[in-house]
């Protein structure tokens, strides 16, 4: 085991993953020489040369659309979308071609891209570089979506994003880049928990509290100071937002009855309606309430002088552990 | 590859004459070999790199063109019978899908439009495989892998991307095949195109972008698209480009060889803009009287691609009534076995809905599959019930 940050984690499964295939390829504005505007591939040009790490230039579009064709031609193109929102240029070339290339060739031509997305604010950044538009990938059949919450599994999940013989979206919380962990840089993939499954952060009995991506580090302080006014929560980490693991989730909904998801994304046609959706069909006769949706409003993200008010904090979360257990809460007396 | 230095100097030192240099000319200059009178007249940068068709060659490329045509108006008939649900015509483009086809290796890769059926015919697609897209009866009607020729593409000039990308590996693999994208006028508008141009210039890929300015997007004329000659945008981005007639197969294969024989050698990518013209509409679907005046119609019917080189072979003597009747017979039975193949093609089974969404399976896709089988099975006999609801 080793101490290293998120960064640090994502660099290292990178660089085995580099080592072990050499069909990986890294491509991406600025990843070669500077590393990635976080560092996250600092060195690997160097160690592994341009033609594994390549700086492409400033086109998304093109960047996605490479891919593709190198995936084509037996290649498993590992993709930097250097800020969230310089992601809609490429959108074409992931939902129309990436995603839909297996289906098109009746299973001929296999697209294991993986694109990686620096997501999420609270970095005090301008238009552009803070947004969660996870869940419109979500919505598209073909890819897998999953966000990281840990350096363990930044490390264990960018390796088995790569793997993956599907494309793979993996969304990696930048607020947390620096963020240190134990690492076991030695874990067997095939022992690691699927990427796949959500994880029980903390186990609880009064409310199932569902987080993904950088939230979970919220979500489990939200735990710790619930705990001091003897309330038991649950903290569930997604890992994987396309497909939900259900089955876990729908364990934890049985035992506590409640539950409430939280997200930094608009609420809208968000993950949190899904999982509600979801638990609303699977255990609707063992909640005792209304799921309830702690997220960023539906508003284009703020300037960061007003960027905490969007974001879900530990405050809000325990407000919408209030509203899922009857306690007072911010909307006692009203109602719809 | 993917060096900053790559393929710097690498003029093909294989080929005849060292055309690559003037060929960065601009594009106003309209390359023909063979006359809309079907005169061969000579061209010294090009004609080196067709001496070795033989006339033999020459009927065989006339067949070609007569038997996709062929296709074509058996296909659009076959649409307008109800047997396809649409079909995108490519009549009058003969000569230049044909004629840069046949210039191809079987281990060149073609990323094709949805209008490049001729291209598809070249490199051995079964006919009744093209059509089995505008049937309905599947999105892509073969193994890209089999004949060296992606599914066709829908989006407008998404696969010269994917074309760059693929020649980003062949580099990679130290090999000395091309990829080639094929295009439209309409596609250079996109940015798709443009940021392919940008990649493979920078990164020198082997990749011939090949477009067929038809002078038609849907109802929108090319100079809605261009204000300067398509060609003539490449050297902006610093890629050779060449301006041939597109009805003219001799001229558009010089054109091709070029172009490959200069990836091939490390010279990187090339444009090709062959000048032709959509003699029918956009596709099945629109009407052409309504956005076009019909003496254009005309004026490019006399410079019809089939007619040029059958004036040309007749010019020759080499189209003896023995081998022009070859020729009809195969074309006939080419779109009879196409007929034939089209009524007959067996439905897809209502499963195969859920089949190859993933490589390996998704949880959410798998419920969904169990429970649409389910329901399948409460009508009583499951491959009866599938049948029921796949006619509906």
């Amino acid at each position: 085991m080793t101490q290293m940050t998120f960064a640090r984690a994502i660099n290292s499964g990178l660089r085995k993953s580099l080592e072990n295939d050499a069909k990986v390829i890294l491509m991406g504005e600025d990843i070669g020489a500077l590393g990635g505007v976080f560092r996250v591939t600092d060195g690997l040009q160097k160690d592994f040369g341009k033609h594994r790490v390549v700086d492409t230039p400033l086109a998304e579009s093109g960047i996605l659309g490479t891919a593709v064709g190198l995936a084509y031609r037996g290649y498993r193109p590992v993709v930097e979308i250097q800020f969230d929102g310089f992601i809609y240029p490429a959108f074409d070339q992931i939902v129309s071609q990436v995603a839909k290339m297996h289906y098109r060739t009746q299973g001929a031509v296999k697209m294991p891209i993986t694109i990686r997305v620096p997501f999420g604010g609270g970095i005090g950044s301008p238009e552009h570089h803070s947004e969660s538009p996870e869940a419109y990938f979500t919505h598209t059949s073909g890819l897998r979506v999953i966000s990281v919450s840990n350096p363990q599994d930044a490390h264990t999940m960018i390796q088995q994003a790569i793997a993956s013989d599907d494309p793979v979206l993996y969304f990696e919380p930048k607020r947390r880049y620096h963020d240190k962990g134990e690492v076991d840089e030695a874990l067997d993939l095939g022992a690691a928990l699927s990427m796949e499954k959500a994880r029980v952060v903390t186990e609880g009995t009064d409310v199932t509290l569902v987080a993904y991506g950088p939230l979970v580090k919220t979500a489990k302080d939200a735990a710790l100071a619930a705990a001091d006014e003897g309330i038991s929560i649950e903290v569930i980490d997604l890992r994987s937002l396309a497909p939900l693991d259900l089955a876990t989730l729908a364990a934890s909904v049985r035992k506590t009855g409640r539950l409430v998801i939280t997200h930094e994304a608009s609420q809208t046609g968000g993950i949190g309606a899904e999982v509600a959706a979801g638990m609303t069909e699977r255990c609707f006769f063992h909640l005792e309430a209304a799921p309830v949706r702690v997220t960023g409003f539906d508003v284009p993200y703020p300037y960061s002088k007003l960027e905490m008010h969007h974001l879900p904090g530990l405050d809000r979360i325990l407000d919408g552990v209030d509203r899922a257990l009857g306690r007072p809460n911010s909307l006692s007396g009203l109602e719809g | 590859m993917f060096t900053d230095d790559a393929g710097k100097g690498g003029i093909s030192a294989g080929g005849p004459g060292n055309s690559a240099e003037s060929n960065r000319r601009s594009g106003g200059d309209l390359v023909q070999l063979i006359t809309p009178g079907g005169e061969r007249v000579s061209h010294p940068e090009f004609d080196p790199w067709v001496q070795d068709v033989t006339d033999e060659q020459l009927g065989s490329l006339y067949e070609d063109m007569v038997v996709i045509r062929r296709i074509d108006t058996e296909a659009t008939a076959l649409q307008r019978q109800g047997e396809l649900a649409l079909w995108p015509p490519l009549l009058g483009q003969e000569a230049s899908q044909i004629g840069s086809a046949r210039a191809l290796r079987d281990d060149d890769f073609v990323f094709p439009s949805y209008r490049d059926n001729g291209v598809a015919y070249c490199r051995g697609v079964n006919p009744e495989d093209i059509v089995k897209a505008w049937r309905g009866n599947a999105l892509a009607g073969w193994d890209p892998y089999t004949v060296n020729v992606a599914t066709q593409q829908i989006i407008i000039g998404a696969q010269t991307l994917h074309a760059t990308g693929y020649a980003m590996g062949i580099q990679n693999d130290g090999a000395d095949s091309v990829a080639v994208a094929y295009f439209g006028d309409g596609a250079t508008s996109e940015g798709d195109v443009n940021e392919a141009l940008v990649f493979a210039a920078s990164f020198q890929s082997p990749v011939v972008f090949f477009c067929q300015n038809n002078h038609w997007a849907i109802s929108e004329p090319v100079r809605l698209q261009s204000h300067i000659q398509i060609a003539d945008r490449a050297a902006g981005f610093g890629i050779p480009s060449m301006r041939v007639d597109g009805n003219d197969v001799l001229a558009v294969m010089a054109a091709t060889r070029i172009a490959t024989d200069r990836a091939r050698h490390g010279g990187g990518p090339t444009f090709i803009e062959a000048v032709t013209y959509r003699m029918g509409p956009h596709t099945t679907a629109d009407d052409p009287t309504k956005y076009r005046d019909a003496n254009e119609l005309e004026d490019w019917a006399a410079k019809d691609p089939i007619a040029r080189l059958k004036s040309l072979l007749d010019r020759k003597g080499l189209l003896t009534d023995e081998r022009g009747a070859a020729v009809a017979a195969k074309a006939d039975a080419v779109a009879k076995a196409l007929r034939a193949g089209t009524i007959n093609m067996p439905d897809p089974r209502p499963m195969d809905i859920f089949q190859n969404v993933y490589s390996t399976p998704n949880s959410t896709l798998d419920r969904q599959q169990d429970h649409y089988s389910r329901y399948l099975a409460s009508f009583g006999d499951p491959a009866e019930a599938a049948s029921e609801e796949g006619a509906r």
